[in-house]
């Protein structure tokens, strides 16, 4: 046993630790360095999800119920699936309207009604008084058994009772840190790096106790299960129906949808996914990682549990301390307090949290518009009302924890961890209907999520919160049977409604009713304009994102505005929001006008510090509106999608811009290149002409020498010329479609064979030897006899150019593939790079080195690959570095039946 | 993107929706016997694999469509 000291010290320890992180991490996001935004630390903040109801309460539940506690976590593996559907359509409206809890969120979409946030906050605040009990339940039995408070059968006083500074202590901690900004939509850094690395601690402290009983005092999990069955009360317990004859599926089922739904609709769950989301592509990642954590955190529970009753034996000790009184009975007294220490930061995180997210709601949604509406608060308004709102928001922290410890010490002994837990579960499921229908359905109204929510809250409250209270003996027992004797009303089987256990029953009839009157009210009437035009607001988040419609008519007067936002946001602030508007406007700050855009940017900016419902309020109070007509809504709805449909066809228009501006830019760079390499080409043969014209003594003599042989250089170089002129022009005209095609049916095999007779002297000069490889009986195709024979004395010359000498060879072949007639020239020269095979097609562009390469004008490739493609074929090279190149080209064969145009004109 | 992050939406939904009938009556009757695997109690087993696939069909799907696919290089020889 462990002094209470040693426990307390510990745990007072690892509180000043917590606080040190969350210190760091804000001091971090001041700088602007933030260390939360990653997915990895969301996804551990997301752990916040398993509470003292996982860590002592699961081993409980195994080793009363085997693999009954999996639901609550199979639930959020199914959720996870979706949350890239769901979660991310969440945050993105959250976002965008600036919303920081659910019943902002509920009451947003319905039309900002100040009603509906209200009811929401108070089904959350009583549905959350379990939970919270639930985890100082767990942290004073956690005490208990590492001092061995247990069963001394005395109830100290509340003043003496460790729970209730524990309780003070986290409030304290929950003020600090969750009460820093006003705007709750500026994102508490702190406290979600301090939950994260709680979620990190109660990991690695659950793994720990569950690899000490695993290997330490057994021998692997196969041990602990052989060794369990000899008693045959634990091998029953592994079966779904607990050896109790049928599986209830109904339940196994309602767990399922119950903590598929808590996964996204606890307050704290919203806190960390949604308000606290840095960045919503992180949702990805996470929503993986996530359910890997779960099943971490739940892999040695089973393993524990059934230890546990193996060594103890059944009904000695609460199956819910396993998780301590295992490892501190067989001597780990240390790991007993690390796990101590894990299942505090389970809690803590959780109480943190949750405080938070409910001060939230019951600082904007409930104290906020009471007070806005009080005469006495109005007649001194005007001020700066940021720091009252804090301190109600720190009063509200303390409340919450105060009803929970009432909570704890009315009803906390008569239930099991697993089953107070499922209680706040069944509450919060609620205001799936309304939040999730309000996703996915235009047609909800307020009247309908009103009365549904109240409606499946007060069955809730009837089913499943009564019974709670009842069976801890604080309200007569007989409750149980029907008030008053009505049997009919009987909480736990409603109108004789019976075969289906307590929760099951409870979530069916809380649904039924939830779901029937938001549906059926909903149906009954249109929605109002207000309510629709939020419901495109929240249903389009998506599409509206790029013009997002204002639905606001009315008139302001900007001092109004300024005097409005910086009662809420403080004077500096608004400022800066007001010179911001300016800036995206594009005026001068002076020059302001107090339109629709303005009023709804600043409702939107009070919506973070109070809640958007209270900041309808505000803005409607100083502001003179029009009421909103569908008529309007329509309009504006309109006038939104017609900016939406300009917008997407201007960005069409520019990007065809911008794309013609590139090619042109490049067909003017392609012009001067060829403009150089013309000149340059036409320079070369000019300038000797030019020497050997010269009038100069020296040459003079030359000239007399040698008249004849000067003659024929001339003679040679200006040869050179005109062809190179009547290239370029040869060029231009089948680039320009003007040149002249006499295309008839030709034999290609005659023609290749002329070519070749042509070009023997070329290879004879260099000694290269020609092979003909050409396939007989061929049909004839639709060409240009002369332009092919200038393709042929091309190719041929070009791959005698680059023969080796001596050695040289040259393959030539003419084979039918397909519905095309394929000519190829191989040589075996040097061969082409793969980086400069994309460009020898180019015009003047001579592959290889400039010292080594043979001269040639670098038309010849271009021209010939131009005419086959004109005659619909196409021209390749096949080549590597070292062995040789191949160039080809394919004409198609003429379609039967008929003769066509030749197709190539349509290739750019 | 458009339509891939569309068929994504509905590769999810189609996850959960088998995940759903997995881990649910009737098809969990199956490994409700008293049969061990590797020494170990089937239906445990069996849940936490069920579980560990769709966490990894998940990982799948959410990783591979964080990269967007490129078209190839376009063939600079031939055209």
């Amino acid at each position: 046993m462990m002094s209470p000291a040693l426990v307390l010290g510990a745990s007072f320890g690892y509180l000043l630790l917590l606080f040190a992180i969350a210190a760091y991490a804000d001091r971090r996001a001041d700088q602007g360095r933030s260390i939360i935004d990653n997915a990895g630390v969301y996804a551990l903040s997301w752990g916040v999800y398993c509470t003292a109801w996982t860590y002592f309460g699961s081993v409980g539940r195994a080793a009363s119920g085997g693999v009954w506690f999996l639901p609550i976590y199979l639930g959020p593996m199914l959720a996870m699936l979706l949350a890239w559907v769901v979660l991310r359509k969440m945050v993105r409206i959250s976002q965008t309207y600036r919303i920081t809890s659910i019943a902002d969120f509920i009451a947003s979409r319905y039309g900002k009604s100040p009603l509906l946030a209200a009811v929401v906050t108070l089904i959350t605040v009583v549905g959350m008084l379990p939970y919270i009990a639930l985890q100082l339940k767990a942290v004073s039995a956690g005490y208990d058994v590492l001092t061995a408070n247990a069963g001394t059968g005395r109830e100290p006083g509340w003043w003496l009772d460790g729970t209730f500074y524990v309780a003070l202590l986290l409030a304290a901690f929950a003020i600090i840190f969750g009460t820093r900004h006003l705007d709750q939509s500026e994102r508490h850094e702190g406290m979600v790096a301090a939950v994260a690395f709680e979620s990190g601690v109660k990991l690695l402290a659950f793994l720990a106790v569950g690899g000490f009983v695993t290997w330490g005092l057994f021998d692997g999990m196969a041990d602990i299960w052989a060794r369990a069955q000899q008693m045959p009360e634990i091998t029953r317990l592994l079966r779904l129906d607990n050896g109790a004859g049928s599986f209830s599926h109904a339940q196994w089922f309602a767990m399922i949808v119950l903590a598929m739904l808590s996964v996204l609709l606890l307050p704290r769950q919203f806190q960390v996914m949604v308000v606290e989301c840095v960045n919503e592509r992180h949702i990805r990642r996470a929503a993986w990682l996530f359910p890997v954590y779960l099943l971490l955190i739940n892999i040695f529970v089973l393993p524990i549990a059934i230890g546990g009753l193996v060594l103890f034996g059944s009904g000695v000790m609460d199956p819910e301390t396993f998780v301590l009184s295992v490892p501190l009975y067989h001597g780990a007294g240390l790991l007993a307090l690390v796990v101590y220490i894990g299942g505090l930061s389970a809690v803590t995180g959780m109480l943190i949290v949750e405080t938070v997210a409910v001060s939230t709601m019951v600082c904007n949604d409930l104290v906020t518009p009471a007070l806005l509406r009080s005469r006495r608060f109005a007649r001194r308004s005007g001020g700066d009302l940021t720091r009252l709102l804090l301190n109600i928001r720190r009063a509200a922290i303390l409340t919450v924890l105060l009803l929970g410890y009432l909570y704890y010490r009315i009803a906390g002994e008569a239930y099991a961890l697993v089953s107070i837990g499922l209680i706040s579960f069944a509450a919060v499921a609620q205001f799936a209907p309304a939040l999730l229908g309000g996703m996915y359905w235009k047609g909800g109204t307020r009247t309908g999520a009103l009365a549904g929510l109240t409606g499946g809250a007060l069955v809730w409250a009837w089913t499943l919160m009564l019974p709670s209270v009842a069976k801890s003996g604080w309200i007569d027992a007989g409750f149980l049977d029907g008030p008053f004797g009505l049997t009919l009303l009987a909480p736990e089987s409603l109108f004789g409604l019976t075969g289906l256990d307590y929760l099951t029953h409870s979530l069916f009839w809380s649904m039924l009713v939830n779901i029937g009157l938001y549906v059926g009210l909903s149906l009954a009437r249109d929605p109002s304009p207000r309510e629709a035009s939020q419901a495109v607001l929240f249903v389009d988040v998506y599409e509206t994102h790029a013009a997002e419609p204002v639905f606001w008519r009315g008139r302001a007067r900007l001092a109004d505005l300024r005097d409005l936002a910086g009662r809420f946001l403080g004077a500096e602030r608004a400022q800066a929001l007001f010179h911001e508007h300016a800036r995206d406007m594009g005026v001068a700050p002076d020059a302001l006008v107090a339109d629709a855009r303005l009023v709804d940017r600043v409702e939107r900016q009070i919506a973070g510090a109070v809640g958007t419902a209270s900041a309808r309020v505000m803005v409607e109070s100083v502001a003179q509106e029009e009421p909103l007509t569908i008529d309007n809504v329509l309009d504006i709805l309109d006038e939104a999608s017609q900016v939406r449909s300009y917008a997407r066809q201007l960005e069409q228009v520019t990007s065809e811009l911008r794309d013609a501006n590139e090619e042109l830019k490049s067909l003017d760079q392609l012009k001067d290149d060829f403009m150089s390499s013309v000149t340059h080409e036409l320079r070369t043969p000019l300038t000797s002409i030019r020497a050997l014209a010269e009038p100069d003594a020296g040459h003079a003599r030359y000239r007399r020498c040698r008249p004849r042989r000067i003659l024929g250089i001339i003679l040679k170089e200006s040869e050179r010329l005109g062809r190179l002129v009547n290239q370029v022009l040869d060029l231009a005209k089948i680039e320009a479609g003007m040149a002249e095609w006499n295309t008839c049916d030709i034999d290609l095999r005659q023609l290749v064979a002329d070519s070749l007779r042509a070009t023997s002297e070329l290879f004879r000069e260099k000694g290269a030897e020609v092979v003909a490889d050409l396939a007989p009986d061929l049909p004839p195709v639709q060409a240009d006899p002369d332009r092919m024979m200038q393709v042929m004395m091309n190719l041929l010359s070009n791959a005698a150019k680059f023969v080796p000498v001596p050695g040289g060879r040259v393959d030539v072949s003419l084979s039918r593939q397909g519905d095309g007639l394929v000519v190829s020239v191989r040589d075996n020269g040097r061969g082409v790079d793969p980086a400069e095979q994309a460009v020898v097609f180019d015009k003047f562009r001579q592959v290889g080195d400039a010292r080594d390469r043979p001269p040639s004008a670098g038309l010849g490739l271009p021209i010939s690959r131009e005419i086959v493609n004109n005659l619909g074929g196409e021209m390749w090279l096949e080549s590597e570095p070292g062995q040789g190149a191949c160039f080809a080209f394919r004409l198609p064969l003429q379609p039967e039946g008929g003769v066509d145009e030749h197709q190539g004109s349509d290739r750019g | 993107m458009k339509g891939g992050s569309k068929r994504r939406r509905q590769i999810l939904i189609a996850l959960c929706a088998a995940g759903f009938a997995l881990l649910n009556f009737p098809l969990l009757t199956i490994w409700d016997r008293e049969i061990t695997l590797f020494g170990l109690p089937l239906l445990p087993v069996a849940l936490f694999a069920i579980w560990a696939g769709l966490i990894v069909a998940l990982a799948l799907v959410s990783e591979r469509s964080a990269r967007p696919r490129r078209p190839p290089p376009r063939d600079g020889g031939g055209t």
